[in-house]
């Protein structure tokens, strides 16, 4: 079973305190992310979806241990090793990080605008002292030339490029010290669509030379089904559906996934949007959420049991997982082709 | 025909001199908005699309700009050209709002955040010369119910800070309307928004549109929003456009080849697992001093030199409503 994953996370909890007053007394906490397991199979891309304020970024660097969680287990497979990273010291955590890199959403704002290309996509590098001198030059050459990236822009700053090839540089950084695992988040969002095709592919073609791990997280659902291998569904800090991608997007098993599903616009004027259903209002306050289950308020088919009990994750069919009383009996509408 | 005409563009420039040269953001467009329908701009950043609304809206800052071209605004008495008012003047003023409304991408940009949602919808009464305060109230809470806005009575006195971001877009739709405009622009109205509540929001305009009997210019750079809410879609490239017809003419039967290539570069459910998505090389250039060629020359694959490089290519009518501007046709 644990031969091929590359990382399972297990029970991942990150609460976030909130603190009121003078003495900032905690009052509560916010559930980011609440009891989140998954899997991510080595050379595989995880799609994680979701409504913004869904937990799916702080589930991404807790993965990371960019942020320290609360609770849980982040099982790094490597070398024949499984090791718990959740129980690792910042100083233990260095020797993994050499593994893992992150490509951010906003390609204006996560290159530093003082640093050169060069010193940018040599960071990862330097930092972790996986190479210097000639050794370096010749890792930020490679990473570029992967990436597609003129080397003769190597000293140049990142403001003289498009959102395109700044996005190009991002990934060249997280490549440069070839990773396992990269964790994109919204990689592509803020392209225009004729370069988030560029990108999508760079990344398919760097996954298959590689056998790079992808943890795909978009609120593009196109993008995610052309990208992914299987794909789970977040709901403010809980996972409320896995399965592999062509399932999940033809055959959803829980209410939340039909309707993010049936709200997307398709470029078709003969498949326009529903004019009524799907779901209204918006995501409850992640501070203070709905009893039972939480998307019980907005859900068309919610019962009583759904006021009162939270569903488990279940297994609804092989490799599918889905958190809904009802999984079983609703015959949940997916997309057509 | 002419009657069902609300908006005609004709030949519409806009320039703005830098140091580095002329960016000719919109550079000669011509097009035409029909009462109760709604026209779909679409293109990628940098094409011009909101330049165009913020010409016809007059929001430019006349500071190193230029504004060439008609913009007729029509009406049972005549037409108005919006290019020749004085864009701070009592007509252009009396125009905005009243005529044609705007909404904008983020509307946290669009709100004052230091009044109250309902005093900022509100104001535009006041100013078009209500003076019922408590009526204008009223109407203000009306509307806010109208727009989806749950609980109205209270909301009306929320900081914009307060609302969330489908609550912040419905707000600014109803300060939009408040006046019955003829004409909404809206310029990426659910870009920032989550795909349950962009679905919201589109069908919350196309109901509007119903009711109201208003005409909407709809600019986006997503193709399944624009397949959606348009009737005809007329599709940008460098301050130009370069293919125009009816959304299904449009989706169904590209023509121009950047339109085919937009179509092609985007992700279709179902499509193959591994197969590579379809791309249009290079990015789109920055307007400066731009040669009088067809725009999208230089990342073209039909690219034919000697002539496409040689001149703007004449539009092209290749079915009733369609037209392409590529010497593929000619």
């Amino acid at each position: 079973m644990g031969e091929t994953s590359l990382l399972e996370v297990r029970g991942l909890k990150k609460y976030f305190p909130i603190e009121k007053g003078l003495l900032r007394r905690v009052v509560g906490h916010v559930r980011a992310v609440d009891d989140v397991s998954l899997r991510i199979d080595k050379g595989k891309t995880l799609g994680l979806v979701g409504e913004s304020g869904s937990g799916k970024t702080t589930l991404g660097r807790c993965v990371l241990r960019a942020v320290d969680l609360t609770d849980g287990e982040i099982v790094f497979h490597h070398d024949g090793l499984s090791t718990d990273l959740a129980q690792l010291t910042r100083r233990e955590m260095r020797e993994f990080r050499k593994h893992m890199q992150m490509i951010f959403q906003d390609p204006y704002s996560s290159l530093d605008p003082r640093k050169t290309v060069f010193d940018i996509v040599s960071e990862p590098l330097r930092i972790n002292k996986v190479a210097s001198g000639k050794a370096l030059e010749d890792r930020v050459r490679t990473a570029l030339e992967h990436v597609g990236l003129d080397l003769r822009y190597m000293k140049r700053y990142p403001h003289a490029f498009s959102g395109g090839q700044r996005q190009r540089i991002g990934i060249a950084r997280a490549l440069s010290i070839n990773p396992q695992l990269i964790v994109c988040d919204e990689a592509v969002s803020a392209l225009d669509v004729s370069v988030q095709a560029q990108i999508l592919n760079l990344l398919k073609d760097l996954q298959e030379e590689f056998n790079l791990t992808y943890l795909f997280i978009a609120h593009d659902l196109s993008v995610v089904e052309h990208v992914s291998d299987d794909v789970a569904v977040m709901y403010v800090g809980k996972l409320v559906e896995q399965a592999p991608t062509d399932e999940l997007f033809t055959r959803p098993r829980h209410p939340y996934t039909e309707a993010l599903l049936s709200a997307i616009p398709r470029p078709d004027p003969d498949q326009p949007l529903p004019e009524s259903g799907g779901i209204e209002g918006e995501l409850p306050d992640p501070a203070d959420p709905p009893s039972g289950c939480y998307f019980h308020p907005r859900c068309p088919y919610a019962q009583d049991i759904c006021r009162a009990e939270a569903p488990p994750l279940l297994e609804v069919a092989p490799g599918h997982t889905a958190a809904c009383h009802f999984s079983q009996e609703l015959e949940l509408q997916g997309l057509e082709n | 025909m002419t009657f069902d005409l609300l908006l005609e563009v004709k030949d519409l420039h806009t320039y703005f001199e830098l140091e580095e040269g002329t960016l000719k953001a919109v550079n000669g467009l011509s097009f035409a908005i029909k009462k109760n329908r709604t026209l779909g701009i679409v293109g990628e950043s940098g094409c011009g699309k909101s330049v165009t609304a913020q010409s016809i809206m007059r929001i430019i800052p006349r500071k190193n700009s230029r504004l060439r071209g008609q913009i007729l605004l029509h009406h049972d008495s005549g037409a108005v050209d919006i290019a020749q008012l004085d864009e701070d003047g009592d007509q252009m003023r009396d125009l905005r709002g009243r005529e044609i409304a705007m909404i904008f991408q983020e509307p946290m940009t669009a709100f004052s955040p230091v009044h109250t949602v309902g005093n900022q919808i509100m104001e535009a009464l006041f100013v078009h010369g209500e003076t019922d305060k408590r009526a204008a109230r009223e109407r203000t809470i009306t509307l806010l119910d109208e727009v989806g806005i749950p609980a109205p009575e209270r909301r009306i006195d929320d900081y914009p800070f307060q609302l969330s971001g489908g609550m912040r877009q419905r707000s600014m739709i109803a300060m939009a309307i408040i006046l019955n405009p003829r004409l909404l622009i809206a310029d990426e109205p659910t870009t920032a928004l989550d795909v349950t509540i962009q679905a919201q929001i589109l069908r919350l305009m196309k109901r509007l549109q119903r009711e109201n009997g208003m005409a909407i210019m709809f600019i986006t750079h997503d193709l399944g929003v624009i397949a959606n809410m348009a009737d005809d879609v007329a599709v940008m490239y460098l301050g130009k456009i370069v293919e125009y017809g009816a959304a299904r003419q449009i989706f169904k039967d590209p023509k121009h080849p950047y339109t085919k290539g937009l179509m092609r570069s985007i992700p279709k459910f179902g499509a193959t697992e591994g197969v590579h998505l379809a791309t249009i090389k290079g990015t789109v250039p920055v307007p400066l001093d731009p040669p009088d060629a067809c725009p999208f020359a230089s990342r073209c694959s039909e690219f034919i030199p000697g002539r496409c490089d040689a001149a703007m290519p004449e539009a092209v009518t290749v079915a009733p409503g369609h037209s392409v501007n590529c010497v593929l046709y000619e």
